[in-house]
């Protein structure tokens, strides 16, 4: 058993990168797997998951289905919108559009994160499910941790890591589907509050350029600026406005 | 056992609505992603640029949630969203960078306000 104090100091150590623990596809996989334990997103995760869970049986979707939600969306952003605007009567064609914007962040994550599992040799198909698997809680542990993974095994790690989140989620969306009726409702409001917090602290603690935290920045203040107009993709125009402002500047202090 | 099967899928008219309103809008931009970064070096500009956007997307998700608040956390102050999650990162940047310190005290003071307001 570990100390009680470390599970909050995550000092899980990954084997050294020329250890022969890395020679395995197999182990690779378990070793991501394991890593989920090494993180507070994962409790944050599960939270958040939990109240999904929840507003899906408030809503009256079926367990099945929000379970399906958690394993084939698997964005928590995502489903929340899809889950209130479905619940309050809008029409499909209504809440896909208001998912596609909000998903658009996927894009550059994936962008940003496949170029650290590729080898020559890997070809597109073996990162179809590592894709599948981007979300901000795999995009942030990606940063933090495929560094110490050496690259031929990164793929490997990447899906077990993607499937013991995906794994504690749907325990998690399950056990808030059951509990529903006994949430009382300071509970959902903090459980809510969780998903804005724990963006803003994972994403600065991977701010590694000033690009990056100019961006976060301007993003938080451009948005309800934005927001006063009702464009239905304010996100969208902050989003790019902020973050081609941001890269500008960092494009202007250090010259190519 | 059909009808257990049943109860737990629900109607395939709400699984259709799945695929439909939450997996391709999802699945699209992965995929996209998937397809265009084959070609994009690790350090290249572009992708300082794609990061900067994918930031500033996240950090408008983030204001989103805060100012126009969904279900429960409607009913705390603006105030008091916004001094809650002003302090989870004080405690984060004096923390050196912990996220869990930054969440719990951020959650705390919510918590806190409420029970004060009544």
């Amino acid at each position: 058993m570990r100390p009680a104090t470390q599970l909050f100091r995550f000092p899980l150590a990954l084997p050294a990168l020329d250890s022969p623990q890395w020679q395995s596809s197999l182990r690779a996989f378990a070793l991501g797997t394991r890593s989920v334990t090494s993180t507070v997103l994962t409790l944050v995760l599960f939270a958040t998951y939990v109240g999904i869970g929840a507003l899906a049986h408030d809503t009256h979707f079926s367990l099945g289905w929000v379970l399906a939600s958690t394993l084939f969306v698997w964005a928590g952003p995502a489903q929340i919108i899809l889950l209130s605007t479905l619940g309050s009567g809008a029409t499909v064609v209504q809440a896909a559009v208001a998912v596609t914007v909000s998903a658009i962040r996927l894009f550059p994550m994936v962008v940003s994160v496949l170029p650290m599992l590729r080898t020559p040799q890997t070809k597109r198909r073996h990162l179809v499910l590592a894709t599948h698997f981007t979300a901000v809680t795999l995009w942030v542990e990606c940063f933090r941790l495929l560094p110490q993974v050496p690259r031929e095994r990164r793929v490997a790690f990447v899906h077990g890591l993607g499937a013991g989140l995906v794994s504690v989620s749907l325990t998690a969306t399950a056990i808030g589907y059951g509990l529903a009726a006994n949430l009382p409702e300071l509970f959902a409001a903090a459980i809510l509050l969780l998903t804005p917090l724990s963006f803003l602290l994972s994403t600065a603690r991977n701010c590694r350029q000033l690009a990056d935290l100019l961006a976060l920045v301007l993003g938080l203040a451009l948005f309800p600026v934005v927001a006063m107009f009702h464009t239905g993709v304010d996100i969208l125009i902050s989003g790019m406005t902020a973050g081609t402002i941001a890269y500008a500047v960092h494009w202007w202090r250090e010259p190519q | 056992m059909n009808e257990g099967l049943a109860h737990f899928v629900g109607d395939w008219h709400a699984l259709l609505v799945l695929l439909i309103a939450g997996f391709l809008p999802n699945e699209i931009w992965r995929l996209i992603g998937l397809w265009l970064g084959a070609g994009v070096d690790e350090g290249s500009q572009l992708l300082v640029w794609v990061r900067a956007v994918a930031t500033a997307i996240l950090a408008g998700v983030i204001a989103q949630i805060l100012v126009q608040p969904p279900g429960a956390l409607a009913s705390v102050p603006d105030w008091l969203r916004y001094a809650a999650v002003a302090s989870g990162f004080v405690v984060f940047m004096l923390t050196r960078h912990s996220i869990f310190a930054g969440v719990v005290s951020g959650e705390l003071l919510m918590l806190a306000g409420k029970w004060w307001v009544g």
